[in-house]
């Protein structure tokens, strides 16, 4: 019964591949589902701070990115890409950079731009020059800066306190926020980066089964404590201490989830740290020299344009050429 | 880590990068070599090893005897063939062959007896240096490592290489195999005399086993064989792919880089996998030729697995068949092992002298994923032992710029297959780079 003749098996089952027969089963639609998993603290918070229609924000963008794609493909006739979580995740890392009670026409516009030119117009996922959740964050800072910089206060905090966030509280009127509240979220801010415990949750979990590399966030974090230190240390009155700018504003969300997207960081160790430190640098330009209390995302998308350039500068010495 | 009393460190600081693939070993390792009773029909390529076909000295309807010559070595590099049963040859003729394309082979139709036409037997301790190589040659010795070249070709080395040093690959990193294990648990001896006719015909002084710390026991084993040795030693490694690769071994145990393009002789060291060293000890000792290979057959895919010593030229089929056949849910035979060995369609593929196993593997065992776009990860990058560029170079084979693959060093590449493990997009770029590497040789811009 076992014993197959050999025609039988030539014309049904015999595979004929090219070496390596056995793969590893980790997937990019797995480590797309484990990002979104991994932000799975950043949405809590985001509902603890600012209330439960945050949810409905973060469905709206996820299912405009989604739809998006979707309507790409099927016009393109190309397979379908959707179930690869690239999309989804897309959307819900756009609606986690938005102020708290963003409008939702504004939410489906910045997802339908986010996906349409950042990412399908390029060819689709691994294509993109930008980081697409970003891009739409610009387009919609850019069509929508009144909305976009219009901040709520935490439910937990009385009406009576001003709602810019701390780092336009400390840009315009220097007033320094408590570490603690920085650190647990109880802060006004964009719906997922206010609390830095919910995104080092997530980090350390995509750090700890391989999907993020370490060397972006930590590389962001020793350049801001170089850079913004060097300028603490000459002026502590004008310049906030590198802690304050490492937990305020979308520091740490961009640093953890943002910078480190595959499609547009360096491909090699050495690139990543390259990156991450002159992420770093942009930001302290931005934040303490720029007109804009917060800088992390055109950091990010400047350096996005640079990583090409940093590939080609970073090529690895192949085995044997020489240390 | 202690063997026989001797403190034998896990050498640190092993290559860079590498993948650990579930090993499967426990399949096969504790079942000791059966011998496949002879086929009916042997089928030999003339191409058995690397370099130039051999030369037939038979004719059909000739009848040959076991160990006798049936094709000669055809030029420097190239490895004669003996016949590996008594019998007539039936044709000579092209027939599938493991390499994926059709070979010219002998066919043999095996007969009764057991009459044979070895060589003569020779006392290893008299002998020289090149007596020792005339033998290798004669006997039609091939490397075991995989890429079947013509062993006394690498004992030959030019004159103005200075060689210090042998080393021995018993890493076996490919999952599945025992094949070497097999031969070191199973005739320590027999390939401790082999390695030293090879250090004796090398004139080497130094000589180092290099074997992965997933086989303890034939470590200790072969270290109590290597007790009072001073001039031989076990190098325990670190268990991962590709710790058996030629360069990744040389570093792992010397720390000498081969440089891209050069040989290991270009350092100073030969390698040698452990079955070749038993082949030669057979070859010396016994005056056997090179006729049969010592294999595993193994996965999930296969009834039995088992250790076998298989007559070259015997067809898959029959060893699939005495294995008890192959599962409803098989779906790939692999001749070699499942990183770097060769998928068969035909089952009438013989066996050939460097045959190290076969894999069949079962839907389970082959991870199904799609062909997705690179997310540019860079997990290839960081993984590749030879510090190349995997995604880069599929990239640009992909759109023809052959040029630039070669400059970013696409001919150092040795299929490996490490990236491709780990490609969370489940990209073919080994696949790409072998369509590369052959198209920049068709192309000669090399």
């Amino acid at each position: 019964m076992k014993q197959q003749t050999v025609d039988d098996l030539v014309e049904k089952r015999l595979r004929l591949e090219s070496s390596p027969h056995i793969k590893s089963a980790f997937t990019t639609s797995k480590a797309m589902y484990c990002v979104i998993i991994a932000l799975v603290p950043c949405i809590v918070s985001a509902i603890v701070f600012f209330g439960f229609y945050q949810l409905v924000v973060i469905l709206t963008c996820v299912l405009f990115a989604v739809a998006t794609e979707y309507i790409v493909k099927k016009v393109r006739k190309q397979n379908l890409t959707i179930s690869d979580g690239s999309a989804a995740l897309t959307g819900l890392l756009l609606a986690l950079t938005l102020p708290p009670n963003y409008p939702l026409y504004a939410c489906a516009i910045g997802s339908i731009f986010a996906i349409f030119i950042g990412k399908e117009i390029f060819g689709g996922l691994g294509f993109n020059i930008f980081n697409p959740a970003l891009l739409g964050r610009a387009f919609l800072q850019a069509s929508f800066p009144v909305e976009t910089t219009t901040w709520v206060n935490p439910k937990a905090i009385p009406e009576a306190i001003t709602s810019a966030t701390p780092l336009a509280h400390f840009k315009f009127d220097r007033v320094l926020t408590d570490v603690s509240n920085l650190f647990l979220g109880n802060i006004s801010g964009s719906l997922g980066e206010t609390s830095a415990l919910a995104i080092l949750l997530g980090g350390i979990f995509l750090v700890i089964i391989g999907v993020i590399n370490w060397e972006i966030p930590v590389s962001m974090i020793v350049g801001m404590i170089v850079f913004e230190g060097i300028l603490f240390l000459i002026d502590p009155t004008k310049f906030a201490h590198p802690l304050f700018h490492i937990l305020s504003g979308g520091f740490l969300f961009g640093a953890i989830f943002m910078a480190t997207d595959w499609v547009t960081s360096p491909l090699t160790k050495k690139g990543m740290w390259i990156f991450g430190i002159l992420i770093s640098l942009l930001i302290v330009i931005i934040r303490n020299f720029g007109g804009l209390p917060e800088g992390v995302m055109y950091a990010i998308l400047l350096m996005n344009a640079v990583t090409p350039l940093i590939n080609k500068y970073t090529v690895p010495k192949i085995f044997g050429e020489g240390k | 880590m202690e063997i026989n009393g001797e403190k034998i460190a896990l050498k640190k600081g092993s290559f860079k990068g590498g993948v650990h693939p579930e090993e499967w070993k426990y399949l096969t390792e504790d079942k000791a070599f059966e011998i496949l009773p002879k086929p009916k029909e042997i089928i030999l390529p003339l191409t058995q090893h690397l370099g130039r076909q051999a030369k037939p000295v038979v004719k059909k309807k000739d009848k040959v005897k076991i160990g006798q010559l049936v094709a000669e070595s055809d030029g420097f590099i190239s490895a004669p063939i003996h016949s590996p049963v008594c019998g007539t040859i039936k044709d000579i003729t092209n027939t599938s062959s493991a390499y994926g394309i059709p070979q010219k082979s002998i066919i043999i139709t095996a007969e009764e007896g057991e009459e044979n036409q070895f060589l003569e037997p020779l006392d290893p301790s008299t002998m020289s240096s090149e007596e020792i190589i005339e033998r290798v040659k004669q006997a039609g010795i091939v490397g075991m490592g995989g890429a079947a070249f013509p062993t006394y070709v690498k004992l030959t080395p030019p004159q103005d290489k200075k060689i210090d040093m042998l080393i021995i690959n018993a890493c076996e990193c490919e999952p599945y195999l025992t094949r070497d294990y097999r031969i070191l648990m199973e005739y320590p001896e027999g390939f401790l005399q082999g390695v030293k006719l090879l250090m004796k015909a090398l004139k080497v002084e130094k000589g180092i086993i290099g074997i992965e710390d997933n086989k303890i026991k034939a470590a200790e084993l072969i270290g109590k064989y290597l007790k009072n040795e001073k001039s031989l030693k076990i190098a325990l490694l670190k268990t991962k792919y590709p710790q058996g690769a030629e360069k990744m071994l040389i570093y792992a145990t010397t720390r000498r880089q081969v440089p891209p393009g050069k040989l290991p002789l270009d350092v100073g060291v030969v390698v040698q996998n452990v079955g070749t060293a038993f082949s030669v000890y057979q070859a010396v000792v016994e005056g056997k030729p090179q006729i049969e290979a010592y294999l595993t057959v193994s996965g999930l895919g296969i009834e039995n697995p088992k250790n076998l010593i298989v007559k070259i030229g015997t067809p898959i089929k029959d060893i699939l068949d005495y294995c008890g056949g192959i599962k409803d849910d098989a779906v790939k035979i692999i001749v070699g092992g499942p990183m770097m060995g060769t998928p068969i369609y035909d089952l009438k593929t013989p066996i050939m002298k460097a045959t190290s196993g076969i894999v069949v593997l079962s839907k389970d065992e082959v991870v199904e994923k799609n062909i997705q776009n690179c997310v540019r990860c860079g997990k290839c990058i960081e993984i590749c032992p030879l510090n190349l560029l995997p995604t880069k170079l599929a990239r640009l084979v992909q759109f023809k710029r052959y040029e630039e693959a070669l400059k970013s060093g696409i001919m150092n590449c040795m299929e490996c297959g490490t990236c491709c493990y780990n490609c969370p997009s489940n990209v073919p770029i080994v696949h790409w780079i072998r369509i590369g590497k052959t198209r920049i040789k068709q192309l000669k811009l090399s």
